[in-house]
Order: C-alpha cells, then structure tokens, then sequence
C-alpha cells in the first residue's frame, strides 16, 4: 500500500506532462470547521479537479506561514485536533478521493512522535509523502532515511535564495519532488505575480528532472496560469483556508471551495481566464 | 567539557543546528562567515572595544554587597550588568550585532524583546548607526512592560504588537523569525539571546562572555577580590547567564547554577523551567530542551518576569546541562518577589525580576553556602518592573 501511495504522486506528475499541465495540490489544515467537514471539503476539491492534497497538521508554532495559516492551525488546535487526528483525516481523504496526499508539518512534532515512528504512521494513513516546512537539506538525513523505510516521499525545499551548492544538495538526496518557494516570505496571498518562477525552475530543471512543485504566494487562477509552464504541480493554500475560516458551515465552505477550484484547475491546463 | 564553539553542523553535542525555512538558510550561512570574518578581524574588535568602554561603560564593576552578605552569612558580590548602558547585559550583544549589521551592509534590523531590555538596547544600537529598527513585542509584555515600549520608541523604533499565541516572548520571536523570512535580503535579525538557529547562539555567547571575562579580571584572588566559589545567574533563553559562566564552564571549584522560573510553582504548570521541567525538541530554528505537550506542541510557558516567560532555552546550556557544567534550579514568582524587595531595601540596587531570580535562589540556599564567595549576575535594572510590582501590593 506504501509503495502505491508514493507511486500514486508519481503518476499523478506523470499524467500531468502527458497532458501538458501542472498538477493542482490545495492546501488545507486538517480539521477545521471540524475533521468530518475537512473531509468533505477535500471531496470537494477532488470533485472540482485537484489532482492532490497537502493536508496541514496544526502546530503552535508555524514559522513558515502568515497569518491566515496560522489563525487556521490555532483555531484546529482549540477543536483538539492532534497529530493522531489529523492524520486519520489524512487516511479518510485518502480512501474518500483516490488522490496521492502530502502530509505537511513541522520537525518538533515528527521528533515528539519519533521520527521512524511518525513516517510509519503517515504511511499507514495512506499519505505518499511528508513536507516538514522548517527541515532543510542539511538536517534532514534521518528523515530521508525514515521516509525511504516505509516507501513514502520527503518534500525539500528550494527558495529563490537558494545558492547552488544547497540546490546541489537538495538535488542529490532525491527529495519526491522539490518545493519550489514562488516568494520570499511565509505563505499568504500576494497581489502581484511571482517573478522567481522562472529563474528558479530552470535552475532546478539544469540539475534534474525532479518533479518541481510551486507554492508560497500563489492564489489566484491567474498566478497559477503563470506557473503552470514552469513546473510539475502547484500548491494553492492561503486562498483556500481563508474560504474555509470565512464561511458560516462546513457545507457552505465545500461549496466555495469547490467553485474555486474548479477555476484554478481551469487555470492549471493552462486556458487564461 | 566546554566547546570553542558548534561542530560543523552547529551542533554543541546533540543540541543547536539550524531547523529553518530554506528561505533563511543562505542568510544564517552568510551571517555566519561574516560573524567568523568580523570576531578574526582586529579592526572589529577595536571597533567593538570602544564602543564597549566609552558608549556602554564597560567593564561593569563589581560590588561587594556587605549589608545582604552581613544578613546572609556569606559573601555576596553582584555583577552590575544593570549599570551598563540601558539598564543591562542586552547591550553587549547588540552593539556587536549592529556593528556586524553595518559590515553586513544591511540598512534594517528586526529584533524581539520579552520585557523590553532587548528592545531598548537594539533600539539603541540602531540610533547609535542609524539604522531602521522594527521590535516584535507580545502584546501581553507590551501591557506589563509600558516604560521600556516608550523608550524603544523614543529612540525611534517601530515597535510592532504580537497578538498570537500567549503574547509574550515566544510569539514574538515567530513574528521576527517570519518578517525576516520575507525580509532577509536587507535586514539582519537581532536575536536578543543565545538561542535560535545556528549561528546565533555560539554568536551571542562570544558577544556576552565579555561579563565572565571582565569577572576573572575583578575577582582574581588578590587580597579583597577573593575568586568565586559559586556564580549564580537568571535563565530565561540565557544570555547572560551563558555571558558570565562560559569563561568559567569546567573550572575545577567553581560551582555554576543557572535559576529559572518556577511561576506559579512547578507543580502548577505554569512555569518558565525548560531545563528543570522540559524535555529536547526543536524550537525557533534550535535543538533544546522546551516545554512541550505529548503530541509536540510547545507549551506557554509562565513567570512574572517577562524575560524568563520563555518555553525554551540556548541550545548551549542543555549542552551544559547535560554535561553538568552547569546546575539548573528554579525560584518561584513569590519568591522573586521577596528578593526584589529585599535587595531594594538592604543594598539601594532595584533588580530587575529576572535577577531578583537569581537572588532569591542565594537566599534560600544561604545556609549550605555559609562563608562562600557568591557571585550573582545582576543581569538588569528593575526600574521596568517597579509599575508592576507595584500594581501587585497596592
């Protein structure tokens, strides 16, 4: 089961060249309004044309994310939302939607859990992959050594800050694709379009033919439009969490989600809107 | 036994590193060689030097405090880091930060401050080379500690509310840690302790044993300047208690004892005890000892002392303590309180909460130190803390 779920993201990036289009992975924290309502949220998503998730497991202290995430993480802590939780929420979007799952967190939880031990459970909650927002390259043998254990991905990072030796490293211990940061900052919504993109996916793509996914600053069908050439998938988060927080009812969020990203797959084929 | 500094890794045994955004990494990595350039650069160190004697009133003396040692049965010196410039040890550090930060040639600083030392001292810095200043301070120090948010303004920093989490000291350190990811290309961190990632803590101890170097000089065993049987020092991430006790780390016959907050009492759970009470984990960029819940969420930690409201601790000093360099103790909140007053009245010397810490645990264990030579860092001045104290017995 381990080997499909990380073969699952693989043919998920397959399929996307073959059709010439960058995969859509939204964002959502897990559990928020409540566990039950992310999972039909996540069911939404699916129906409207995301082709995976990063699903966020809530921590106190998110040093990657803007205020919207963060809010997010905080209110899903008050409902009780645990590690344990959140990753069985991971395992019903998994079972619920057929679509490959990242599980995003932060590297004191996975310590807590011990790190063998947390990459077993995500891996029998279905998750094909992990993305630790404050592991870089240089910290994160024993994690890449726990992933390649139970057959399931680490996610590394590449910033438009990223020098070429790092990128180097990055590159050499085979993340399942490289998380490529769009703006220098946390996450959040940004008015204008990134200009890292570019630069940077052709920086990585020189080294490798590493999966390359975009996020950090990319909300709108048309900032998902302008990455779409450049890269493998795209992470939509902020945009999404902030439709969920704003709505009055789990049923009124999946609907609002739905709509919106029905629009950013549109946006991910690459047709303007 | 003590380390020069980090492994290559930025490691002291099993704790510090750097667990940060890829965003920051080029940034700490560049700070870092500029750090190793400056500390290997004589120029730096004059520089650093003048400052350090004409602006900041180095060396800070030490004073024999015979009345307390009279009622206490021992011998009691005080480490006047509160006479330094502001009001305490914070300056040291951020006057070597700011000189770096010209070096560096970034024109902004961002800094966090818990009871507003830091703040004031990174303001100041920042007057001094005119350099653009932005403060996170937790909204909940920014109400206990009103004084010290007028003088950082006054020396025309942006002092910025941070409204999430508990409001205290760690939430503003996240909020400077995510400015700065947004903002590295032209701004420098002034982080106020030895703690975050790597190259911060070994920066900040080399920029702070100047106190336990100065020490050495003053209390050298010459006739009225007997050495130190004991050095006791407050510890909340633990800059100035790493400042005065990393010359002294492995001397045979020194005894070290860094205090913590115990708040309310440990058996509370509200308390500021990350090495008595905590267990190792990562917290802002660090491998440390913190105070964490089952699942690995970091806990608000508790003191009446804004400067030890602080859940983790300087990666260095678990190092100590897991080597047993350093004895790690804790004073409660009530008890602080009492020393503050006591020190007040016996010595006319108003410490600041965090140092009435150290105090507190002296008075209590005066007993078994009977006769000793008993160094405490007076880490701060209590002129910030004088409203609230007040505000707890009128």
């Amino acid at each position: 089961m381990t080997d499909t779920a990380q073969g699952n993201l693989q043919s998920m990036f397959a399929r996307a060249r073959e059709q010439g289009r960058c995969a859509l992975l939204p964002y959502l924290t897990a559990g928020i309004p409540d566990a039950d309502a992310s999972v039909e949220i996540f069911a939404a998503m699916a129906q409207a044309g995301a082709d995976g998730f990063e699903v966020g497991i809530p921590y106190a202290d998110p040093l990657m994310d803007g205020p919207v995430i963060m809010a997010a993480g905080e209110a899903a802590l008050d409902h009780g939302i645990t590690v344990d939780i959140a990753l069985d929420v991971i395992a019903r979007v998994v079972d619920r939607t057929g679509k490959p799952v990242l599980a995003m967190t932060y590297v004191n939880p996975v310590l807590r859990h011990g790190i063998d031990a947390f990459f077993e459970k995500a891996s029998d909650a279905g998750a094909s992959g992990v993305i630790i927002a404050d592991l870089p390259v240089n910290e994160a043998e024993p994690f890449l050594a726990a992933a390649a254990a139970v057959g399931i991905g680490l996610v590394l990072f590449a910033a438009p800050t990223t020098d070429d030796a790092r990128l180097d490293a990055v590159i050499a211990s085979e993340p399942v694709f490289v998380y490529a940061v769009a703006e220098v900052g946390v996450t959040g919504e940004r008015t204008s379009a990134s200009d890292n993109i570019a630069g940077l996916a052709a920086r990585i793509r020189s080294r490798s033919d590493v999966p390359i996914v975009f996020g950090v600053g990319i909300s709108t069908p048309e900032q998902v439009a302008l990455a779409a050439p450049h890269g493998d998938g795209v992470i939509v988060g902020t945009a999404v969490v902030r439709r969920v927080l704003d709505a009055v009812s789990g049923a009124e969020a999946a609907d609002e989600v739905g709509r919106f990203v029905r629009e950013l797959s549109i946006a991910a084929r690459g047709h303007r809107t | 036994m003590r380390l020069e500094q980090p492994d290559g890794r930025g490691r002291f045994g099993a704790y510090g590193g750097a667990f940060a955004p890829e965003t920051l990494m080029p940034a700490l990595a560049e700070l870092e060689s500029a750090f190793v350039d400056a500390w290997a650069d004589p120029a730096f160190h004059r520089d650093l030097e003048r400052l350090l004697t004409t602006y900041v009133g180095r060396p800070t003396p030490v004073y024999h405090a015979e009345r307390l040692s009279e009622e206490l049965g021992l011998h009691l010196y005080l480490k006047r880091e509160d006479l330094a410039h502001t009001g305490a040890h914070k300056i040291n550090n951020t006057i070597a930060q700011v000189l770096l930060t010209t070096r560096m040639g970034k024109p902004r600083v961002i800094a966090e401050t818990g009871a507003g030392q830091h703040g004031v001292a990174t303001a100041t810095a920042c007057a001094l080379f005119g350099l653009d200043c932005v403060v996170y301070m937790g909204e909940k120090d920014i109400e206990r500690q009103a004084l010290n948010v007028y003088r950082m303004r006054l020396l025309g920093a942006e002092v910025i509310p941070v409204t999430s989490g508990a409001g205290t000291l760690k939430d503003a350190v996240s909020a400077a840690l995510r400015d700065w990811v947004a903002s590295v290309g032209d701004t420098h961190y002034v982080i106020g302790s030895v703690v975050g990632p790597h190259p911060f803590p070994w920066m900040v101890r080399e920029f702070q044993k100047v106190i336990g170097e100065e020490l050495r000089n003053q209390l050298d065993g010459s006739p009225g300047s007997p050495t130190p049987d004991i050095i006791v020092a407050p510890v909340g991430g633990g800059s100035n208690a790493m400042g005065i006790f990393y010359p002294y780390a492995g001397d045979e016959g020194v005894r070290l004892v860094g205090v913590e907050a115990a708040g309310f009492g440990i058996r509370t759970g509200k308390h500021g005890a990350s090495l008595g009470e905590g267990s190792p984990g990562v917290l802002h960029g660090a491998m440390t000892y913190l105070l964490q819940d089952r699942h690995g969420q970091v806990l608000e930690a508790h003191s009446i002392s804004a400067g030890l409201d602080y859940p983790g601790v300087g990666p260095e000093h678990a190092y100590f303590k897991d080597e047993g360099l350093v004895e790690y103790a804790s004073v409660t909140d009530d008890d602080a309180v009492v020393a503050f007053h006591r020190l007040s009245r016996t010595e006319g010397i108003i410490p600041a909460l965090e140092s009435a810490h150290g105090l507190a645990w002296i008075v209590e264990h005066a007993a078994e130190l009977s006769g000793a030579t008993v160094v405490l860092n007076l880490s701060g001045r209590g002129d910030k803390d004088v409203q609230q104290v007040a505000a707890m017995y009128d």
